[in-house]
């Protein structure tokens, strides 16, 4: 394999990575809560997924069920934060983060428990397409993740600096009671942004699964998510996509490049580097008070 | 009713408040050193599991619930602690030299770790220890040499003054070195809170900004909050090897760092009595959780069936429910529950209610 083959399906690897960083990124923006399940949404949105295109009773076209999954995790994002996330309100971050650890344990164990622990794959239309650019072969799925991200951030990007619901929503994260007083409906608006990082963490488990297998346990890829975002600095949209694609190029040349069982940790080292030196990540968001 | 008057200012850090107190923690520690005579061998394992645990939850306790710094990564220094003494005994240091060395490692470790994470606040700290807790894993494999690797080691069978202690060997004689060590770091935890260190963890916690304008120094405080905790958790890791006998990688995973750090949670944060009574929760849920299951399979008739993940769900369960319900934890229920028959008819509803407070952007400084 070519180093431009390493590149793109790192790359690819690196944009689903991105994907579930901007979920975290999304509910940080809007809440300033970090949510440790977000990786095991992803995972219950590919099960989503799956099970409307392979279920006994519905068996869905594939263009069909994706956007009937998005929806679906848009709503079980929205009720999560209605049902449980609001009692919170006002408490420490602290909270919300063991919160959603404890939670991710549940899905992790409501999924197994539906679609058993074995590894299964999203059935597509463009499963085992190649294209072939000169030298190089780049399968179609491959493409697809990277051209869904890529579309996707830009969309997320323009909502948040663009549209009044996206400005509203950085408005009630900076400060609430402010946002309050301008008239913001707050919790109405968090409970969308958790919605939206519903829908992200889907369209992120479609897209993984269409290119490699799902398993209950594919949560915890959320791990190397949250290196991702913390590379690119939580709170920066670009900058999780960023992240997220670093972490997925170093992964493959690591792994050909240094011995092993140094490879895998490549990431968190970049992570650690990042926290110390610049703990704010690449694309910083912070700025200090003017007085 | 019980009103206590105090007449000097050593009545307000003394040890026990009132001679009832005293009374009720003098019968409890009676109560603990008769329990291996009235209990099997194996409930008396049982009880040295939730010694232990509820020693390692007294070191996170001092970090998390104390000073407020939110740690995953505990897991790491119960590692150093286990592996040092494991490795110094090994090479024929006795116990009593290798148990203290293994805590001061651990410490110091801890120490090393704090400095950069002194720059980071809430999430970034939390995800900072994150990475530790990933990254001990790989290490031990890697320094596959000194720690056996995935082989992992075998802890050696303790000797004090010619008296061997093996869990299997002398149940009982384990059980008292483990109970000794949590009497002895439990007084040090409260009489860490009544000096001046402890009331500065208190202050950094409830609102570092505060806290430096009344003269805190904030990374010094940290970096002790860190060194103690991580000290304490290395002695419960050092007790944890030779309790499960062989280690390897897979006995520091994540998973227990998580589980340490919801099992203070549900006990309640910021008391000593929270980590303990978290340690039962987390000790017998186990058997609790295997009682059930065989139950309803014979209820239902379908037989005992493992599920895969059970455990951790309830347990996940349990925490949300507290977190909704009691955000105060185990502890702060009972102390809740004791103030209502203290204050007999007077008790108020809104006694405990906490102040809501409107968030603010971390990311302006």
């Amino acid at each position: 394999m070519s180093s431009l083959q390493l590149i793109v399906s790192g790359l690819a690897n690196g944009c689903v990575y991105g994907l579930i960083a901007l979920g975290f990124v999304l509910i940080y923006k809007a809440t300033e809560a970090v949510n440790f399940a977000q990786g095991d949404f992803m995972m219950l949105g590919a099960f989503v997924a799956l099970g409307l295109t392979t279920g006994q009773s519905l068996a869905l076209p594939f263009w069909v069920a994706v956007p009937v999954a998005i929806v679906i995790m848009f709503v079980l994002g929205y009720l999560l934060d209605v049902v449980i996330i609001r009692q919170l309100f006002g408490q420490s971050q602290t909270t919300v983060v063991i919160l959603t650890i404890a939670l991710g344990f549940i899905i992790r164990f409501v999924a197994g428990a539906i679609w058993g622990h074995e590894p299964q794959t999203l059935p597509t239309p463009f499963a085992g397409q190649n294209l072939r650019f000169g030298g190089i072969v780049i399968g179609v799925d491959e493409l697809m993740v990277i051209v869904t991200t890529l579309i996707l951030t830009l969309v997320l990007y323009l909502f948040f600096n663009r549209t009044k619901l996206g400005v509203a929503m950085q408005a009630a994260s900076q400060n609430q009671l402010a946002a309050y007083y301008m008239g913001i409906p707050v919790k109405r608006v968090q409970s969308m942004i958790w919605g939206v990082a519903g829908a992200v963490a889907a369209v992120a488990g479609i897209l993984f699964a269409s290119k490699g297998s799902i398993d209950p346990g594919m949560g915890l890829l959320g791990i190397k998510a949250f290196a991702a975002a913390v590379i690119g600095g939580f709170g920066s949209l670009p900058g999780a996509l960023l992240g997220g694609i670093l972490v997925g190029l170093i992964e493959p040349f690591s792994s050909r490049y240094v011995a092993a069982g140094y490879s895998q940790i490549a990431p968190y080292v970049l992570m650690l580097l990042v926290l110390i030196f610049r703990p704010h990540g690449l694309f910083a968001q912070v700025y200090s008070k003017k007085v | 009713m019980r009103t206590v008057f105090k007449t000097s200012y050593d009545a307000d850090i003394r040890l026990f408040k009132h001679g009832a107190q005293a009374f009720w923690y003098g019968l409890l520690l009676l109560a603990v050193v008769a329990l291996p005579w009235l209990i099997s061998d194996y409930m008396i394992g049982e009880a040295v599991n939730v010694l232990i645990w509820a020693l390692a939850g007294l070191g996170l306790m001092v970090l998390t619930g104390q000073a407020g710094q939110a740690s995953l990564g505990h897991t790491a220094f119960l590692a150093v602690g286990c592996y040092t003494n494991a490795i110094l005994q090994l090479k024929g240091v006795p116990f009593l030299v290798s148990f203290p060395v293994a805590g001061l490692l651990a410490g110091i470790v801890g120490v090393i770790v704090a400095i950069p994470a002194l720059r980071l606040h809430g999430i970034y700290l939390a995800i900072f220890t994150l990475a530790l807790a990933v990254l001990v894993e790989d290490i031990i494999v890697l320094a596959a040499p000194l720690t056996g690797g995935i082989s992992g080691l075998n802890a050696p069978t303790i000797k004090i003054l010619g008296a061997e202690i093996d869990r299997y060997g002398a149940p009982k004689l384990f059980y008292y070195l483990v109970l000794a060590v949590v009497v002895a770091v439990t007084l040090l935890y409260r009489n860490m809170l009544r000096s001046p260190l402890g009331r500065s963890f208190a202050a950094v916690r409830d609102s570092e900004i505060s806290a430096q304008a009344m003269g805190v120094d904030l990374a010094r405080t940290k970096a002790a909050a860190f060194g103690i905790s991580c000290a304490i958790t290395g002695l419960a890791g050092a007790l944890m090897g030779h309790f499960a006998g062989t280690f390897n990688h897979e006995t520091f995973n994540l998973a227990i760092a998580i589980q340490l750090l919801l099992m203070i949670v549900i006990g309640g944060l910021g008391s000593i009595h929270g980590a303990f009574l978290g340690a039962i929760v987390v000790g017998f849920m186990p058997t609790m959780i295997a009682f059930l299951r065989d139950y309803v399979g014979k209820v239902t008739g379908t037989g005992s069936i493992a599920i895969p993940g059970l455990e951790a769900a309830v347990f996940a369960a349990i925490l949300i429910g507290f977190i909704l319900l009691e955000p105060m934890g185990m502890y702060g229920r009972w102390f809740k529950i004791r103030t209502y028959f203290e204050l007999f008819p007077f008790y108020r509803r809104d006694m405990f209610k906490r102040q809501k407070s409107y968030l603010k952007t971390e990311r302006m400084r």
